[in-house]
This record gives C-alpha cells, sequence and structure tokens, in this order.
C-alpha cells in the first residue's frame, strides 16, 4: 500500500513546510519591526505583502537614488487630473483671494514650529524637475514640477531625531504621510509650480507634494499642515495615510 | 510498485500549486487592476487625453483596484518566490536537462509535426512523457513568459525604476511595460486553457492525482 503512505509522508512534509513558512514569516515580522521596515498597515494577510514589498524596496534600493528624469521636450501636453478641488468654505476662501491668506504649518517633533507664507515658501531654494507622474489607476504623464525641497522646511523647524514620520494634512480628507527616507529624499518637493506657471488649482494649488519615487496619491494635493510624528497610531485609524482605511497601499512605491 | 520512481518530485508538486493558485489571483486582480484604465500606450506616458495604442473600449470601473492590487501583489510575491524556487531546484536536480531540453533528434521539423499530430489522436498520445513540442512549451513558459511578467511588473515601479532605469527603458517605457505585461497575461491565460484542455483530453484525474502524490496511478486504479 503505497498510496496511503505516500499520502502521510507528503502531508507531513506539508505541516513542516506549512510550519518553516509560520516561523519564516513571523522571524521576517520581527526582523522588519527591529529594522523600522514595517509599514503602518501591516496588518491581515495582504499587510505580509505590504510588508515584504516595502522591506523589499527599502533594502534594494539606496535611500538617495532618484527617480528618473526626463528631457523638457518628453513633457506631456495633457497632464491628466483625478479628483476635484476642495469644496469646504475655507478653501473656496482662500482660492478666491488667490492664496493671500494662505500659510502652510508646520510642527510636531520639532525645534521650531513655524508657518510660512507662499511668497516665503517661493524665496527658498528652488529646485525644478521633469518626472513621471503614474496614477495607480494605470495612466501616467511627465511634468515639471517647481518647489522647495521639503528636507529644506524641515531643516528650517529643526526635526527632532526621534522623528520617524511626517504626515500631510489638506483641505480635503486625502492626508498621508512619509517614512523619513521619502521626507528627506531630494526629489521630495513641496511644490507650487507646474510646467513653467503656478501650480494650477485641480493639480492641488497653492502647494502640493511631490514624490518622485511613489505612486501619484501619495503626492498629496492642497496642503495645509504638515506634522512631524514618531507614530502613526494617531493619525486617522492608524494606518498611516487615508489610503489604506479604503484598501490601497500606505506605501506606493510598488 | 513500492520503488516506483514518482513522477512529479516534492518541489515540482509544491511549487506547482503554489504557482497555479497564486496565478488565478494575479488574473483575477490583474482583471481588476487593468478595467479602471483598459487602454495602452507605447513609450512612457499615456492618458485619457492622448491617442491609445490599443483601447478595449470598456467603460473603466474604478472601485476594484485597492483589493486589486493588494491581491496582486500578495500573489506576485508567492508567484515569484515559488516560481525561482523551482528554477532553483530545477537545475540543481537537472530537471529541466533530463525532461524539459529536447534532443537534436526530437528537435527536426518531422519529429515536431509528428508531436503536433498526435496532440489530435487521442488514443496515440503517450500521456506520461513530455513530446518537444510540450517541451518547448514549458521552456518557453518557464524562461521567456513568466520572467517577461516578473520584469515588466518591476519595470513599472517609481521606487525600482529608481535605481534600475533599464526595467523600463529595455521594454520602451512604463506604459509600453505595462502593455507588454498585458500581451504577455493573455499568452498566459491561453497557456492555462490549453494546459487544461490537454489534461481533459489524456485523463484530468490521473494527472491531478500524479501532481498532488507524485506517483501515476497504478494499473488497477487506473481505471
Amino acid at each position: 500500500m503505497t498510496k496511503p503512505m505516500a499520502r502521510r509522508t507528503f502531508l507531513r512534509r506539508a505541516g513542516i513546510a506549512g510550519l518553516a513558512a509560520v516561523a519564516g514569516g513571523s522571524g521576517a515580522i520581527y526582523a522588519a519591526r527591529r529594522g523600522g521596515l514595517l509599514p503602518p498597515d501591516h496588518g491581515g494577510l495582504f499587510g505580509v505583502s505590504e510588508t515584504l514589498t516595502y522591506g523589499a524596496q527599502r533594502l534594494l534600493v539606496p535611500h538617495h537614488t532618484l527617480a528618473r528624469e526626463f528631457d523638457r521636450s518628453q513633457i506631456s501636453k495633457v497632464a491628466e487630473i483625478n479628483g476635484y478641488p476642495p469644496e469646504n468654505d475655507r478653501y473656496l476662501e482662500l482660492l478666491a483671494a488667490r492664496f493671500d491668506d494662505w500659510r502652510l504649518t508646520v510642527d510636531g517633533l520639532v525645534a521650531r514650529p513655524a508657518s510660512f507664507s507662499l511668497p516665503e515658501l517661493q524665496r527658498m531654494p528652488r529646485r525644478s524637475q521633469i518626472t513621471l507622474h503614474v496614477c495607480e489607476e494605470g495612466w501616467s504623464f511627465i511634468a515639471e514640477w517647481t518647489g522647495v525641497a521639503l528636507s529644506h522646511v524641515l531643516d528650517l523647524v529643526g526635526t527632532s531625531p526621534a522623528a520617524k514620520y511626517v504626515v500631510f494634512m489638506p483641505y480635503d480628507d486625502w492626508w498621508g504621510s512619509l517614512d523619513m527616507v521619502d521626507a528627506l529624499h531630494d526629489q521630495t518637493l513641496l511644490a507650487y509650480g507646474m510646467n513653467g506657471g503656478d501650480l494650477p488649482t485641480e493639480h492641488g494649488a497653492p502647494l502640493r507634494l511631490r514624490v518622485a519615487r511613489q505612486l501619484g496619491y501619495v503626492s498629496i494635493k492642497y496642503l495645509s499642515r504638515i506634522v512631524v510624528t514618531d507614530s502613526l497610531a494617531a493619525f486617522g485609524e492608524g494606518l498611516g495615510s487615508a489610503a489604506p482605511e479604503i484598501g490601497y497601499s500606505w506605501y506606493a512605491g510598488i | 510498485m513500492a520503488e516506483r520512481e514518482p513522477v512529479h518530485s516534492a518541489v515540482v508538486r509544491t511549487t506547482h500549486w503554489l504557482v497555479a493558485i497564486s496565478f488565478v489571483g494575479l488574473i483575477v486582480s490583474g482583471t481588476a487592476i487593468l478595467i479602471a484604465h483598459p487602454r495602452f500606450y507605447w513609450g512612457e506616458t499615456g492618458t485619457y487625453s492622448t491617442p491609445a495604442w490599443v483601447d478595449l473600449r470598456l467603460d473603466p470601473v474604478y472601485e476594484h483596484t485597492g483589493w486589486g492590487r493588494a491581491l496582486h501583489f500578495l500573489s506576485a510575491w508567492v508567484f515569484a518566490s515559488s516560481g525561482l524556487l523551482y528554477i532553483a531546484a530545477g537545475f540543481a536536480s537537472r530537471h529541466f536537462r533530463s525532461k524539459l531540453l529536447p534532443s537534436k533528434v526530437e528537435l527536426s521539423s518531422r519529429a515536431v509535426a509528428a508531436a503536433l499530430s498526435l496532440a489530435r489522436r487521442r488514443d496515440a498520445v503517450a500521456p506520461w512523457r513530455y513530446n518537444v513540442v510540450q517541451k518547448l512549451t514549458y521552456l518557453l513558459l518557464v524562461f521567456a513568459l513568466c520572467p517577461a511578467m516578473v520584469w515588466t511588473g518591476l519595470a513599472m515601479s517609481p521606487a525600482l525604476t529608481a535605481q534600475y532605469p533599464f526595467l523600463a527603458s529595455a521594454v520602451g517605457g512604463h506604459q509600453s511595460a505595462r502593455t507588454v505585461h498585458f500581451i504577455v497575461a493573455n499568452l498566459l491565460v491561453l497557456f492555462l486553457v490549453v494546459h487544461l484542455t490537454m489534461l481533459v483530453l489524456v485523463g484530468f484525474g490521473a494527472h491531478l492525482r500524479a501532481m498532488v502524490t507524485g506517483y501515476r496511478p497504478s494499473s488497477e486504479d487506473a481505471a
């Protein structure tokens, strides 16, 4: 009777493989937590692959590597838009006054909490880059973005060494956050200009985040406030951004 | 009878089923992602405002990309790691050389034609040994189509192309990678359809059992 034996052997081997997978999985989660490679949305079955993707990319891609930049001649004629500008009174008032009263608040784990007007941000060292904007839906366009490096603003306010994340609050509900790797990345901009002009309203005026190494939905538009923190637990559902609350990944380097 | 050689090793069986399950996950979730923008382009860019290279003419459905992406990446991790394990074990155990590499004789046009005509005659099929067309198909699957899927998948990552720009540039850009990903996905689905059809033709139950237990049914329970 070879078959029952084969089956028993197979089941025993499958059991051992299963245990090894569970042990390996828990080991990986433990290592990820110790190494700061555990994304805030690591829970559940999909959390396993979120952790693998985030951890693998943080290990495989040097933190300062720049996203591909393109030639001016490659800039797309039309820059697709996803979503609509906020419709709340506060934003509409600011828009009507051409953002004269708008200020960006930067606080949290910083030595010198501050708020900046648009002209103040525009007087800071200016950086322009022509990069690919990829929407999670599948389309993409190339545009030139102009702004100040987020790292410059974080330096001005004096980020605490305990800082682990930077949270971005807009005038609508689509808030987000970055780990310090992407927050301090040279191409991570607070952008006020696009394709040589002011940032168009529907692209996030007066100021939007631009994260060149992640999908478009991470680049929060219509910024109002930036909070430096060591924990994302107190923000929204504690998953790191609005995205995981409706089933998307917090980290979208894909 | 107890000393029978298994037809499929434990590694082949385990990775076969992991790849099979994750492939279903990839196709279902890939479709969920695809229908959010059922148009394809060549180059780096493409939006509703630009001409499509291929337009599937479907109404876009945006609601399914959240779970779609989550399932796609979970499945992709299982698919790619099982595939790598299979390939590594296949080289180490000389599986590819002994079972999948066709001999010079098999590669003659007459032998290929014979294998193709066999496929149409159920009674003449030798179901427990791969013929040259099967061998070439599996080699194409393992060493061309599946790696192309992983490559073009990685080529769509803005983080990975920062460090490895050739991932995207070698296939003509971000949107080209997406287009190739879709075309090869269709070839893989075509493979699955042919694979299942051939299994039904040569005896689905016996082959299914062999891919679970490792052994072909003995003559008395093959009936």
